[in-house]
């Protein structure tokens, strides 16, 4: 099918959602990876998948709208995928790269509503590394409301990620979750933070497309 | 909840010499200048839940002996923009956009609170912005709340989350509850126990606005305390130690204080720069430049001496 798009608000901008696939059931969400944006048609490796296939813009990137002088965090573009929960309810997440990266935190964060979550390879999931980057401060000209914002780049390629903090998320999954995996790592690259995840008991290792068939 | 009295005095308060903005890549922050212009400058920025008027005091003083002080509103607080996202690093992006705008050579800077420790980030990365540097209880060490276990700071960390993504989801909805004058500063004395009622209420007047339905604090409805993300307090001290200008930190040890970091003498005093100054008091708060505002100006202007 051509994908289509709904635009959920997001304060004052627009949040950009595609809908890759039709289906009946619980939808499975695709988050991209850093300057991505979603895919225009269903991946192949979402086959398996009998539910909906949903795809999300992140803010600043695809066809999501762009916020006057940056400011991203993952912790903030949390709130993007949130907004998707409040739509349509629960879901099963597969993250690429940064997505991967908010896909981990929003399933911690919304533990009823995150119904599994695969975390895989994409651009962006290394963040700033474990600890912080080198300072680096410099204003850009204003956004021209082309995506990705450069900001978005900038900003989200340079927070840490601490092992120990993405374990704290992990936690809050496990302690919540009704399944028995709810957190599958699927990726082959593995910053600190993922290889701390994966080597966590609770949390298993699948190839992408067994993985989401795991939470089919 | 009409009121007649819309304005409060309190000693010493002075209302801006000049006001201005300045634009940081399309998000206008307001600027408030007190002081010669032609005379040295001195930046000044404030904590996180404050804004620039908070040194409606001190920052005369200062001015008064001879320096332009100019402070601006963080995005989202005072009289600045509200913003779509906000974060540290957008804060210290914005902090530079107003550096730039009031001076092309090196200047002093001060920072309170959050406001020092977002100049500790922007000075380890742009140290030829400052001539010299005062922090003023910005000097995160720990979590505030140091007593606290990890099981509880875990569970404090899973309401937080929930809560500001709750907040998100309402945001276009969010307002700041209406009050009086006198109710404002009641609701704000929690964060500020040791000043006065008088200055609370002279705050109100100048960083709330007022409509039909009373005073409403002017910052960011969506904004909260915390919300900190993987930031660790310690992460600070790195930036501190790396500081190449002079440096003058002033430590609160008022450790029942709601706000502020708590940072202990032992904590800072093993990253302090070369050359770098540390004075510590056991019994000023947080708010060292309201609560003692003569003592803690006669402080910096002696350390500023050689910088006129």
């Amino acid at each position: 099918m051509t994908r289509t798009t709904e635009y959920l608000p997001n304060g004052r901008l627009r949040l950009a959602l595609h809908t890759l696939a039709e289906g009946e059931g619980r939808p499975l969400l695709l988050l991209h990876g850093l300057g991505e944006h979603s895919p225009l048609s269903r991946p192949a490796w979402t086959s398996t998948w009998k539910g909906p296939v949903l795809a999300l813009d992140f803010t600043g990137h695809g066809d999501s709208g762009v916020p006057v002088s940056g400011g991203y965090t993952p912790e903030g573009l949390m709130s993007d995928v949130d907004a998707v929960l409040a739509v349509h309810g629960p879901v099963t997440i597969v993250g690429r790269g940064f997505g991967a990266w908010v896909g981990l935190l929003i399933a911690g964060a919304r533990t009823s509503l995150v119904h599994g979550v695969v975390l895989f390879d994409g651009s962006g999931v290394s963040g700033g590394g474990s600890q912080p980057p080198t300072p680096y401060v410099n204003v850009l000209p204003s956004s021209t409301n082309a995506t990705p914002d450069p900001y978005a780049l900038l900003e989200l390629s340079r927070d840490p990620r601490p092992p120990d903090y993405a374990l704290e998320y992990v936690r809050f999954v496990l302690e919540d979750s009704e399944i028995e995996n709810p957190i599958v790592v699927s990726a082959r690259i593995r910053p600190e933070w993922m290889a701390a995840v994966a080597s966590d008991i609770g949390v298993i290792e699948l190839p992408l497309e067994e993985a989401i068939a795991s939470f089919s | 909840m009409p009121e007649n009295d819309q304005t409060r005095d309190f000693p010493g308060a002075r209302t801006p010499d000049r006001t201005g903005s300045v634009d940081s890549s399309g998000l206008r922050l307001a600027l408030n200048e007190w002081g010669d212009p032609g005379a040295p400058v001195i930046a000044m920025v404030h904590g996180g839940f404050d804004f620039s008027r908070t040194f409606d005091v001190f920052a005369p003083m200062i001015a008064d002996a001879g320096w332009r002080v100019v402070a601006w509103d963080a995005r989202g607080h005072g009289d600045s923009d509200r913003a779509d996202l906000y974060g540290w690093a957008a804060d210290v992006r914005d902090h530079l956009a107003a550096i730039q705008s009031i001076s092309t050579e090196p200047i002093v800077m001060l920072g309170h609170s959050k406001g020092g420790g977002q100049l500790l980030d922007l000075l380890d990365g742009r140290p030829s912005l400052a001539r010299a540097f005062v922090n003023l209880d910005g000097l995160p060490s720990q979590f505030s709340s140091p007593d606290v276990n990890d099981r509880e700071r875990q569970r404090m960390r899973r309401a937080d989350l929930s809560a500001g993504l709750d907040r998100r989801r309402r945001r276009n909805e969010l307002t700041r509850r209406p009050d009086t004058i006198e109710g404002l500063a009641q609701r704000r004395q929690p964060m500020n126990p040791r000043l006065s009622r008088e200055w609370l209420e002279y705050l109100v007047t100048v960083g709330a606005h007022q409509d039909a339905e009373g005073w409403r604090w002017k910052i960011d409805p969506v904004l909260h305390l915390g919300g900190f993300g993987p930031w660790r307090p310690g992460w600070s001290l790195d930036h501190l130690a790396a500081l190449e200008m002079p440096f003058l930190g002033v430590l609160s040890g008022v450790q029942d204080d709601p706000m502020g970091w708590k940072s202990r003498r032992s904590d800072i005093e093993p990253f302090l720069p070369p050359g770098g100054r540390l004075e510590f008091f056991d019994d000023i708060g947080h708010f060292l430049h309201i609560e003692q505002t003569r003592f803690i100006a006669d402080l910096v202007l002696e350390f500023l001496e050689s910088f006129r």
